[in-house]
């Protein structure tokens, strides 16, 4: 056990030393910037009238002119039976654009402030070495992502948007919380003592949504330098999704490309963190694969540098 | 099983404190309900800081719009701020005058504590309503209690009452005589084989049923009228 908890709460430490802590934290760093300073201009606009961003995640308007809204909570909506006005179709369409270029659950590791939370149940869980977990199906989440959007067919109600921890926490923390600190809490509690990465990555219906608009997106994370790993395995206690790691790690043999395609990537980059070998990169689907190829690549002759995409 | 218990939960957690007034414009119910992306662009528009966004176990299901007229009315303002920033259609845009908003109805509830049903000349409520003398009218009746004094009574129209709030945040007794109410609570619906006579009349034109026969008086041949 006391092995186990060193070793636990040392992810990423090689990388610190090796590359300098800013290197090691910057995509968690910005993260929480874009994460919070989302959340500090609604409040902004809720409590000083700074109407940059108004509104909450599930519809606004950027600078009193551009409506954006969750394209989630629209299906919901259409589900049961009720056409939105124009202006939040309008903003449902540039949303969804928007995340199906830089993919979809960049929405959770950039935008949702529940992920805080279960970051921190996370990371929590690492530090004292809680390994015991209990299985649930990754695939719980389609299932319920179906059922919010069946069960207002059916009861011609808005179910899940009358619960959604996402919607109530986001609006909470502009509006006023109330007693939505309870159901936050759950989840945290939920990630830490029972299961290991419970709602972000088996339940939330949302996370799921976001996954399959993603699909097709083109911003991506790539394990180019796959050939580097030494199964450090820091990536892996990082990674919300780390099933999706293996394949692309140690696919090279298989030709399975380094890209990462899996929709339930996040975009979060954790990844590219805490690897001291700098196995990881993020650019788009398109990238060349030429350099990962166990033969000599042709494409390396014109690169200028070793990490350089510009001409390859 | 998941869907079962989020139902159950939904139905109960859609229900609304009857005194959870909506923002004008509201559609109806559940309509509302399914229209509303929780997204506060219309509390956050209220000049006067009415509307308020339910958080979990507020009077209303959480994330929508309510207010408390007691607290703070609605000011009824002209150009409809609230409604002109709903991106979904919850409010409807088709409410262009805010006379016309329904977000319920007053009711003067508490007939025994109300002063004016005393006698007394308090009034508050009735000055107070910015559709005053078409929403509160006051309706003098006698005034048993002294024998000689009338009551001013102050009546609700309820169809042109916009449940704006203010009578029930001026009425000046500790606990409001009259109050607010949703319309499904304050209203009853008339059964639909109802017809109103001189409604029915005014509609045709004239009387449904042909007017009254005008019979001969028919007496026995021989029978002496004395
Ligand atoms: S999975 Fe759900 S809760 Fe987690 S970050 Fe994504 S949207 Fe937020
Ligand atoms: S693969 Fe990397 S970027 Fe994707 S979710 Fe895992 S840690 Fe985040
Ligand atoms: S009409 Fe004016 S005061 Fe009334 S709810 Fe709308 S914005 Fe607020
Ligand atoms: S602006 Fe419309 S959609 Fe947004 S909270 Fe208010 S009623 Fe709901
Ligand atoms: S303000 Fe209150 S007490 Fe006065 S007349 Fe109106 S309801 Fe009665």
């Amino acid at each position: 056990m006391p092995t186990e908890r060193q070793a636990n709460s040392h992810v990423g430490a090689e990388a610190a030393a090796k590359l300098g802590w800013w290197h090691a934290h910057r995509f968690l760093v910005l993260r929480r910037i874009s994460q919070l300073s989302i959340l500090a201009l609604f409040a902004a606009s809720f409590l000083y009238g700074l109407d940059i961003l108004k509104g909450n995640l599930s519809s606004s308007t950027v600078l009193n002119t551009v409506p954006l809204s969750d394209p989630f909570v629209l299906a919901q909506l259409i589900a049961s039976g009720h056409w939105p006005a124009e202006t939040a179709l309008l903003g449902g369409a540039i949303v969804l654009l928007f995340y199906m270029l830089v993919g979809g659950r960049s929405y959770c590791s950039w935008v949702c402030p529940v992920n805080i939370v279960t970051d921190a149940a996370s990371w929590l869980r690492r530090r004292l070495g809680i390994s015991k977990t209990t299985r649930i199906s990754n695939s719980l989440r389609y299932w319920l992502l179906g059922l919010s959007l069946l069960l207002p067919v059916v009861g011609g109600l808005l179910i899940w948007e009358l619960v959604n921890p996402v919607s109530l926490l986001q609006r909470g923390l502009i509006f006023g919380l109330g007693s939505g600190w309870v159901l936050i809490a759950m989840i945290f509690l939920l990630d830490l003592l029972i299961s290991q990465r419970a709602w972000c990555s088996h339940l939330c219906p949302m996370g799921a949504f976001y996954g399959l608009i993603g699909k097709l997106s083109v911003i991506r994370v790539n394990a180019r330098h796959r050939e580097r790993c030494d199964d450090c395995m820091d990536c892996y206690k990082v990674c919300p999704e780390p099933q999706i790691l293996k394949p692309v790690l140690k696919g090279a043999a298989n030709g399975v490309s380094p890209i990462i395609f899996a929709s339930d990537c996040t975009n979060c980059s954790r990844c590219i963190d805490v690897c001291a070998e700098s196995v990881f990169e993020i650019n788009t689907r398109f990238t060349t694969e030429v350099e990962n190829k166990n033969e000599k690549p042709i494409a390396t002759i014109f690169n200028c540098h070793p990490v350089c995409p510009c001409c390859c | 099983m998941v869907g079962l218990g989020l139902t159950a939960w939904a139905s109960s957690a859609k229900r609304s404190d009857p005194q959870a007034i909506r923002p004008p414009g509201a559609l109806p119910g559940d309509d509302f309900l399914n229209a509303c992306l929780r997204c506060g662009l219309c509390v956050e528009d209220c000049p006067y800081d009415t509307l308020k966004l339910a958080t979990l176990f507020d009077p209303a299901p959480s994330g929508t719009p309510w207010f408390e007229a007691r607290k703070v009315p609605c000011e009824m303002c002209e150009d409809i701020p609230c409604v002109a920033a709903c991106p979904s259609g919850a409010l409807d845009p088709a409410l262009k005058n805010i006379d016309d908003a329904r977000m319920g109805t007053a009711v003067l509830i508490d007939e025994k504590n109300c002063l004016n049903f005393q006698g007394l000349r308090c009034d508050v409520c009735y000055r107070v309503c910015p559709l005053i003398d078409e929403a509160i009218t006051l309706e003098r009746q006698r005034n048993s209690r002294t024998g000689k004094h009338a009551l001013f009574i102050p009546t609700v129209q309820s169809d042109a009452c916009t449940g704006c709030g203010k009578c029930e945040e001026a009425c000046v007794l500790d606990e409001t005589a009259i109050k607010v109410l949703p319309l499904e609570l304050a209203s009853g619906t008339l059964g639909q084989h109802y017809r109103l006579g001189w409604e029915e009349k005014a509609r045709n034109g004239g009387s449904l049923v042909p007017e009254q026969l005008k019979l001969e008086i028919r007496r026995p041949e021989n029978s002496n009228a004395n």
